[in-house]
């Protein structure tokens, strides 16, 4: 009951990195519980992983393979975590802050009785206690929750937090298969199909760096200078409420306390005042940038650099002068 | 078929959220408490479905929380809700969402007449966890949906089609109900309760549930206290780039190569 198991989270065999960072965190935490970093990964055929996986530090990986796992169900994916939980037996269980993480750590947590905590931002062990950060309240307060050792413990960690290891060519893992048999009740549910939304370009909760517009845009043709730019760092395009409530940008990209919560390590806000419920969606993100012709715009209490300007002048600029230093 | 609205009154997203002197908790004096944004989303698609539906005969909407949470109840009843249920007990409040699902499920299980249908927020704005939905269909043997961001349910009143919101994408999920959906923004806009549906809102039924109503087992609240709430350290102060436009963007990109180390 030391080992601190981390949920790889994949979709069509392909491995989300933030799980990378989880596994990370569990090998530092395993230092401190005398257990070890093991994973846990779930699909249809997920075998072919277990390299990758060993490679970012897993010691013992256990996998869950069954056709109806193909797409993520809610309630067989959490009959599945719970097999390798009693299998396991870890003493925590780490999972990524995604759709999949959130939905997936509650419903897990309820079944197994568990201590949960969603979303954090900072993992620690005191005493045999899991103590963990997280926002509240949009981003205006941090807490700090005790996760009893009492039971089992399981936390989802925000992206980005945590630094993956550079990954090991060859480093050895053990693997174990766990059988997993899904009731009726489980299979009430199909996931039919996974339609994308992003239409070629990144989603906004997946870029290392996201270029923003608000209603100072005023249209859709104009956001081509955001794009340009967010092409230029491979990023993704993100906006403001107002900017997609005005039909500027599909309500996809919103981002803000009703739309996605980002967490990128640039992000450059154009013409976005700075509402709380928008700085809800981004203000843990590592650099900001704002870019506002109002010197006292609220965006500016969270900016790490701030320009003055139109941006309609300086945004074409920005993408120029990164463009002649590429060469 | 009756739905059940579940909901949460929080502080005001534009609130100026204060701590208590003994940083265990926030301050609530003055501040503007409403009916969670996400949860409203909940409500609307309950009460869209009842006036599009003739199969819907009730919607009824079920809040956790001490005696001003009646106030966020009304709301719903004013948005078109028929009757309300408040849970109210000293010994349920906690910070704990799982707990929190436990308590809703134990009054659901109690209710004489059953649901197939019950809608919650993706999450709520003052803890941003989103466990209460998950939770509360795990703990009544529910299959559920999260972040659903369209909705078709079928005239024969059990098939549904949802689409939930994951990054980048939408996953089409298909099933009968009972079902629990939590509600992602976008699929449907709250609307404002008229003056007449507030007045007639005073008037229609809730009934109360207290501790003595449930079996609690408080083992759950344990689990995950709440140690102190704090504003997040201060950011340091942003860093204004002056000059001619050139000079701000060369500037502005040097100091993200060679101070921030992002790009
Ligand atoms: C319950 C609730 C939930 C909400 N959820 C969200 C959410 O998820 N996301 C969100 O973003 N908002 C949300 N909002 C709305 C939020 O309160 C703001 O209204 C919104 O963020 C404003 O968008 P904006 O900054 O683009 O527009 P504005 O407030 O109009 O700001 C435009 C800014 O652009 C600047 N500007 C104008 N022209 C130029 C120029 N040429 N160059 C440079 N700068 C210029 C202006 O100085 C101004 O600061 C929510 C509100 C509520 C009540």
């Amino acid at each position: 009951m030391s080992n601190i198991l981390a949920f790889i989270e994949q979709r069509d065999g392909k491995i989300l990195p933030a799980s990378f960072q989880l596994l990370a965190l569990a090998g530092k935490l395993a230092s401190s519980t005398g257990g070890q970093a093991e994973a846990c990964v779930v699909g249809d055929s997920v075998s072919g992983l277990t390299d990758t996986i060993a490679s970012y530090g897993a010691k013992k990986i256990y996998t869950v393979e069954d056709a109806s796992l193909a797409r993520y169900v809610a309630s067989q994916y959490t009959t599945a975590l719970s097999a390798v939980i009693d299998a396991a037996s870890p003493k925590i269980v780490l999972i990524p802050t995604t759709f999949m993480g959130r939905d997936l750590a509650s419903r897990t947590a309820a079944r197994k009785h568990a201590a949960l905590a969603i979303d954090c931002t900072d993992i620690s062990i005191e005493g045999a206690d899991l103590i963990a950060e997280k926002s509240t309240y949009a981003g205006k307060l941090s807490a700090k929750f005790k996760l009893s050792s009492a039971g089992l413990q399981i936390a989802t960690v925000r992206s980005n937090v945590y630094a993956a290891s550079e990954p090991q060519a060859g480093a050895a893992a053990e693997v174990q298969a766990v059988a997993v048999s899904l009731t009726d009740n489980d299979k009430r549910l199909t996931c039919k199909e996974v339609v994308s939304t992003s239409s070629g370009v990144k989603d906004v909760t997946e870029g290392d760096i996201v270029v923003a517009g608000g209603r100072a845009l005023k249209s859709e043709e104009n956001f081509k200078i955001i794009f340009d730019l967010a092409e230029m760092l491979d990023g993704a395009v993100g906006a403001s409420r107002a900017a997609c409530d005005a039909g500027y940008q599909p309500h996809s990209r919103q981002v803000g306390l009703t739309g996605k919560v980002v967490t990128p390590k640039l992000y450059i806000a154009c013409g976005i005042d700075g509402a709380i419920q928008h700085l809800a969606g981004m203000r843990g993100s590592k650099v900001i940038v704002g870019i506002n012709t109002k010197a006292d715009a609220p965006i500016y209490k969270v900016a790490t650099y701030g320009c003055v300007i139109d941006l309609f002048t300086l945004v074409p600029l920005l993408t120029a002068e990164f463009e002649r230093l590429k060469g | 078929m009756r739905i059940l609205s579940v909901v949460k009154q929080v502080p005001d997203s534009n609130a100026a959220v204060k701590v208590q002197a003994d940083g265990h908790g926030i301050d609530a004096n003055g501040l503007k408490l409403v009916l969670d944004p996400f949860d409203e989303f909940g409500v609307e698609l309950a009460i869209q479905l009842r006036e599009k539906r003739s199969d819907v005969t009730e919607v009824v909407a079920m809040i956790l929380g001490p005696d001003k949470a009646s106030e966020a109840l009304r709301v719903a009843l004013a948005m078109g809700a028929d009757s309300g249920i408040h849970i109210n007990d000293e010994s349920f409040q906690s910070q704990n969402e799982l707990f929190a699902a436990h308590v809703l499920a134990e009054a659901i299980k109690k209710q004489e007449q059953p649901f197939d249908l019950i809608v919650c927020g993706k999450y709520n704005i003052d803890l941003d966890s989103g466990a209460v939905g998950p939770a509360l269909a795990e703990f009544l043997g529910w299959p559920h949906v999260g972040a659903v961001q369209g909705l078709e349910i079928a005239d024969d009143g059990k098939h549904f089609t949802a689409r939930r919101r994951i990054e980048g994408a939408e996953e089409v999920i298909e099933g009968d109900l009972p079902v629990l959906l939590t509600i992602e923004k976008g699929l449907v806009e709250p609307r404002y309760p008229s003056l007449p549906n507030i007045m007639k809102a005073k008037k229609k039924p809730v009934s109360v549930i207290t501790g003595s109503d449930l079996s609690i087992s408080q083992d759950l609240k344990n689990a995950t206290e709440m140690l102190s709430i704090s504003p997040p350290p201060p950011k340091p102060d942003c860093k204004f780039i002056e000059g001619e436009p050139e000079e701000m963007a060369k500037e502005l990109v040097r100091l993200l190569r060679e101070e921030a180390k992002v790009v």
